[in-house]
C-alpha cells in the first residue's frame, strides 16, 4: 500500500497566534467548548462500555431494599411524620453520587500511567477545563443512578415529587454534587499519585463523608461533635437539596438556593485548587 | 534561527539534578536524537520542552516561543508522542482523532477531511471504526503519530517511539518517520536508546549521561570522535556513558518501560 500524501501535515512557517485569551468572552467560550470536549471523551468511552453502570446499580439497590426496609420496620430512627424509606431515599441517591464520583481520581491515575493525560496536558486546553470536563462526566454517569433510584423508590411507595421543575432541579443537583466530589477525588489523586495510596484514601474519605452527613439519619440525633462535622460536610447540603426536590413532603433544613449556593461555591473552590495541582500528576 | 533552543536548562527533583545546564539548538528540518541510558534525563528534557514540566532554571524556546511564558503558543506549535500510550483503547481510532481535533480548535468544516487525510497517510483508514484496544502495537504507534500531526505542528516530539515494538513494527515506524522527513522536511526531536534507530533516522545526536550532554554531532562525527576503527554508535554510546549496570535507570523507569512494552506487545 502506498500512502497518499495529504496537503500539509506539518506546517512549514505558519506561526500560531494567540486567538483565545485576547477577549474574555472568547476565553469563556473556549473554556466551555474544551470542557464539553473532555466530557464528550468520557461519555463516548461510557457508550462503548456501559457495563460499569450496571455494576454500580447493585449498591444503592441493596441499601434501599435491605437497609431501608429493615430500618423502616424497626422504627429506630426518628424522622417525624415522614416514613423512614422516604427520608433515606435522597440520602441513598447522594451516596451513589458520592461513591461514583470519588473514584474518578483512580481513572486519572490510570490515564497518567497510560500516557493519555500527557496528551491532554500538552494540548492548548485550560487545566480547569480538563478538571471540570471530567467532573461533569461523573455527573453524566450519576444520572443512571437517578433513574434507578426513582424506579426503585416508586416501586417501594416513596412519595416522589414528579413535578418537571423538581425533576430538573434533581438533575442539576446531581450534576453539581458529582462535579464537586469528582473534583475532590481528582485533588486526592494529584496528591497521592499512586493507585494503592488512592484506594486507601478513597475508602477513608467516603465512609466518614457518608456517616457524618444527614443521609441516613437526621443531624439532630447526632452527638454534638459529629453535628459540627456534618455542617461542614458538603454531602449534607447535597442530601438536603435532594430531599427538598425529590419528595412531596417538605423536610429540608435549608432553602434550595442556600444548598445549591454552598455546593457551587465548594465546587468552584476545589476546581481552582485542582487546576493548579493537575499538571503535577505527570511530574 | 534554531527551532528548538535550550540555554542552561536545568531540572532538579529534591536532591537529584535530572537535567543539568543543558544547552542545545535544533535547526528547522532536522531530525535530532537525544540518546542516553534509562534515567539519563531524556524524558525530563522532552517534558520541559513540551510544557509538561516547568524548568528549575535556565530557558528554552520551541518555534521561537518561550516554554514557560508562552505555553499555549508552544502547545499549538508542537506534536507529542509520549513514551507511554497516548491513545484511548476504549475509543475507536476515529474518535481519538476527533477529540484531538476539537482540543486543538480545528474548524468543524476541516475536521473530517484532515482526519481522513492523516488516517490515509499512516495507513489506518480501514480500521478507523474499530476500538483501539483491538489494534496491534504498530498500529497504535501509527495512530499516536497521526494524532500528534493532526493540528499540523511545526515540531514533532517523540519519546522512545519504538520502545516495546517488535522488529517488523519498529521498521515500519522508522519508515514512517523517514517518509515524514522526505515529504514535509519535518523537524523531529526524538529520544531513544536504540543506537540503530539513532543511526538510521537522526541527522544529529546529543548523548546524555546523568543529566548532562556529554557529546553532540552527526552520527559519523560521533563515531570518528572515539578513535576506534569501524566504530559503531554502540561503541560511541558505551564510550561516553560507561557500561556499568548502575547507570541503567531506576525501578520506576524500568517498570514504566516494561509496562509500555507489555501494552504494545
Amino acid at each position: 500500500m502506498t500512502p497518499q500524501k495529504p496537503g500539509a501535515l506539518l506546517s512549514g512557517s505558519a506561526r500560531p497566534t494567540q486567538t483565545h485569551s485576547a477577549n474574555p468572552f472568547s476565553s469563556l467560550g473556549n473554556f466551555i467548548y474544551k470542557t464539553l470536549t473532555v466530557t464528550e471523551l468520557e461519555v463516548r468511552k461510557l457508550r462503548h462500555d456501559p457495563t460499569q453502570l450496571m455494576t454500580r446499580a447493585v449498591q444503592p439497590s441493596l441499601w434501599l431494599l435491605i437497609f431501608g426496609q429493615v430500618f423502616s420496620r424497626i422504627r429506630a430512627i426518628p424522622t417525624g411524620d415522614l416514613p423512614y424509606l422516604d427520608f433515606m431515599t435522597p440520602g441513598i441517591l447522594a451516596q451513589s453520587i458520592l461513591f461514583m464520583a470519588i473514584f474518578n481520581g483512580l481513572s486519572v491515575i490510570w490515564e497518567r500511567d497510560l500516557g493519555i493525560l500527557h496528551k491532554l496536558l500538552v494540548s492548548p486546553t485550560p487545566r480547569a477545563a480538563l478538571v471540570v470536563g471530567k467532573a461533569i462526566a461523573a455527573g453524566v454517569r450519576s444520572l443512571s443512578q437517578v433513574i434507578l433510584i426513582y424506579i426503585l423508590a416508586s416501586l417501594l411507595g416513596v412519595g416522589i415529587d414528579w413535578n418537571p421543575f423538581a425533576l430538573l432541579g434533581v438533575l442539576i443537583a446531581t450534576l453539581l454534587g458529582a462535579t464537586l466530589f469528582s473534583t475532590l477525588s481528582l485533588i486526592v489523586a494529584c496528591i497521592v499519585k499512586t493507585h494503592e495510596r488512592f484506594m486507601g484514601i478513597g475508602q477513608f474519605l467516603t465512609m466518614p463523608l457518608f456517616f457524618a452527613s444527614n443521609a441516613i439519619y437526621p443531624i439532630e440525633i447526632m452527638p454534638h461533635w459529629l453535628q459540627v462535622i456534618s455542617y461542614v460536610n458538603p454531602l449534607t447540603y447535597l442530601v438536603d437539596v435532594l430531599r427538598s426536590l425529590m419528595l412531596t413532603s417538605e423536610t429540608s433544613t435549608y432553602p434550595i438556593a442556600t444548598d445549591l449556593g454552598i455546593l457551587l461555591a465548594a465546587t468552584a473552590f476545589l476546581t481552582m485548587i485542582c487546576a493548579r495541582l493537575y499538571p503535577k500528576l505527570v511530574t | 534561527m534554531p527551532i528548538i533552543e535550550t540555554r542552561q536548562l536545568t531540572k532538579q527533583f529534591r536532591q537529584t539534578v535530572a537535567v543539568d545546564a543543558l544547552s542545545i539548538a535544533v535547526e528547522p528540518g532536522e531530525v535530532f536524537g537525544l540518546l542516553g541510558p534509562n534515567g539519563a534525563g531524556k524524558s525530563t528534557v522532552i517534558k520541559m520542552l513540551t510544557t509538561l514540566l516547568p524548568p528549575t532554571s535556565g530557558a528554552a524556546s520551541v518555534a521561537q516561543f518561550d516554554v514557560t511564558q508562552q505555553m499555549p503558543l508552544v502547545q499549538r506549535s508542537i506534536g507529542y508522542v509520549p513514551q507511554a500510550l497516548s491513545v484511548d483503547g476504549t475509543l475507536t481510532g476515529y474518535e481519538n482523532l476527533l477529540i484531538v481535533s476539537k482540543l486543538y480548535d480545528i474548524p468543524r468544516s476541516q475536521r473530517l477531511g484532515r482526519i481522513q487525510d492523516i488516517l490515509g497517510y499512516v495507513g489506518l483508514e480501514d480500521v478507523s471504526d474499530r476500538l483501539v484496544r483491538t489494534y496491534s502495537g504498530g498500529m497504535i504507534r501509527r495512530l499516536e503519530i497521526a494524532q500528534a500531526l493532526l493540528h499540523r505542528p511545526r515540531v514533532l516530539f517523540m519519546d522512545e517511539p519504538t520502545v516495546g515494538l517488535d522488529p517488523v513494527a519498529r521498521n515500519s515506524m522508522w519508515n514512517l518517520v523517514k517518509q515524514l522527513c522526505r515529504d514535509y522536511e519535518a523537524t523531529i526531536f526524538l529520544t531513544t536508546h536504540f543506537m540503530e534507530e539513532a543511526d538510521s533516522l537522526c541527522d544529529r545526536l546529543a548523548i546524555m549521561h546523568l543529566g548532562k550532554v556529554v557529546a553532540t554531532g552527526t552520527p559519523n562525527q560521533l563515531k570518528a570522535s572515539i578513535n576506534k576503527p569501524d566504530a559503531s554508535l554502540d561503541d560511541v554510546f558505551i564510550y561516553y556513558t560507561g557500561d556499568y549496570l548502575a547507570s541503567a535507570g531506576d525501578y520506576r523507569d524500568t517498570s514504566k518501560t516494561r509496562r509500555t512494552a507489555q501494552r504494545l506487545g
